[in-house]
């Protein structure tokens, strides 16, 4: 805690030196937001693409639905959803001059994500347990609708996995920065924009829950 | 609420940041999480994917207002943001009429 505020303040001095620093927090913020909108255009894409198959294949998304445990996604869903809460907390508490508390809620939401990640790799490692993958025995002799919808579960669910690992990276990177002192409760952007990312993969499980899951 | 301001030099602050409102949004998204699930066992046939995903769509607007803070944030971003739903939805909706009626 100590080693933080000494070298919150060097940083301080640092900028108060004469050395000019340009700082934008607006134009940083806007900059995070203009990426999360070419993420929300590319899991778009693909949630184009859901709709049109299940149009086409409306039973067999059904049949294929049905392969799928709503109690691993919704647990998941929750963990999620808890995992959003602790990095706004982390967040609050920068802002509130607890360094402490932010990282507890720091480390608390890499935690989560990393639940998550673990009930997902139990989910997939089931399924392929029983041949249920791409090109899997099992898989094979379904019918073209489940096959294309397990094809979609396995890219869409797939690429979001991916999304929490660069999530987890992101927020251990900022858990180091804040001790290390380059992030500090005058300077909380660059942890309001990991958060932000963090909020995207959130938001895009709650649309990805509803249409793997919940077709029965 | 904390508040981030365009002022002098660009650099935010957070006016009152609080954690209550937080957790009572954790709260709201958590038991509309238990509605979906609890509505997906009842069979509405058709408009079973259609109230799923009106749940779904509440859900994230508490999670952008709140958790990502536009509801607090200056005007630019909240018209950016609708800009890109507003084209999100064109491209469904003019798909979806492509796919449904074929």
């Amino acid at each position: 805690m100590s080693n933080n505020i000494a070298t919150t303040s060097d940083s301080h001095t640092v900028e108060h030196a004469g050395e000019h620093v340009h700082r934008d927090d607006y134009a940083s913020k806007l900059g995070m937001w203009l990426f999360l909108f070419t993420e929300l255009l590319l899991f778009g894409g693909l949630f184009v693409l859901y709709m049109a198959y299940r149009a086409e294949y409306f039973t067999m998304f059904q049949l294929g639905a049905k392969e799928l445990k709503i109690a691993m996604g919704g647990l998941n869903t929750i963990v999620l959803l808890s995992s959003s809460l602790t990095v706004v907390l982390s967040i609050v508490a920068l802002q509130r001059r607890n360094i402490k508390g932010s990282i507890f809620w720091l480390i608390s939401t890499i935690v989560f994500a990393f639940a998550f990640l673990v009930i997902k790799y139990m989910e997939w490692s089931e399924k392929f347990h029983h041949g249920m993958f791409p090109r899997g025995e099992e898989l094979m002799n379904q019918p073209e609708g489940v096959k294309i919808f397990f094809g979609l579960y396995y890219s869409m669910t797939g690429l979001h996995g991916l999304h929490v690992i660069i999530g987890i990276c992101l927020l251990t990177f900022m858990l180091f920065k804040i001790l290390n002192g380059k992030v500090t409760p005058d300077k909380f952007v660059p942890l309001e924009n990991a958060g932000l990312y963090w909020h995207l993969v959130d938001l895009i499980w709650i649309f990805l829950f509803p249409l793997f899951y919940l077709l029965h | 609420m904390a508040e981030t301001h365009k002022e002098d030099g660009m650099v935010a602050h957070a006016h009152d940041p609080s954690y209550g409102i937080n957790v009572m949004i954790w709260l709201i998204l958590v038991s509309f999480t238990v509605v979906t699930v609890a509505i997906a066992g009842i069979d509405l046939g058709r408009f079973t994917l259609l109230v799923a995903l009106i749940i779904a769509a509440i859900k994230s607007g508490f999670v952008i207002n709140y958790f990502m803070h536009i509801k607090f944030d200056d005007v630019l971003f909240k018209v950016f943001l609708l800009l890109v739903i507003l084209v999100l939805i064109i491209i469904l909706v003019l798909i979806a009429f492509d796919v449904f009626y074929r």
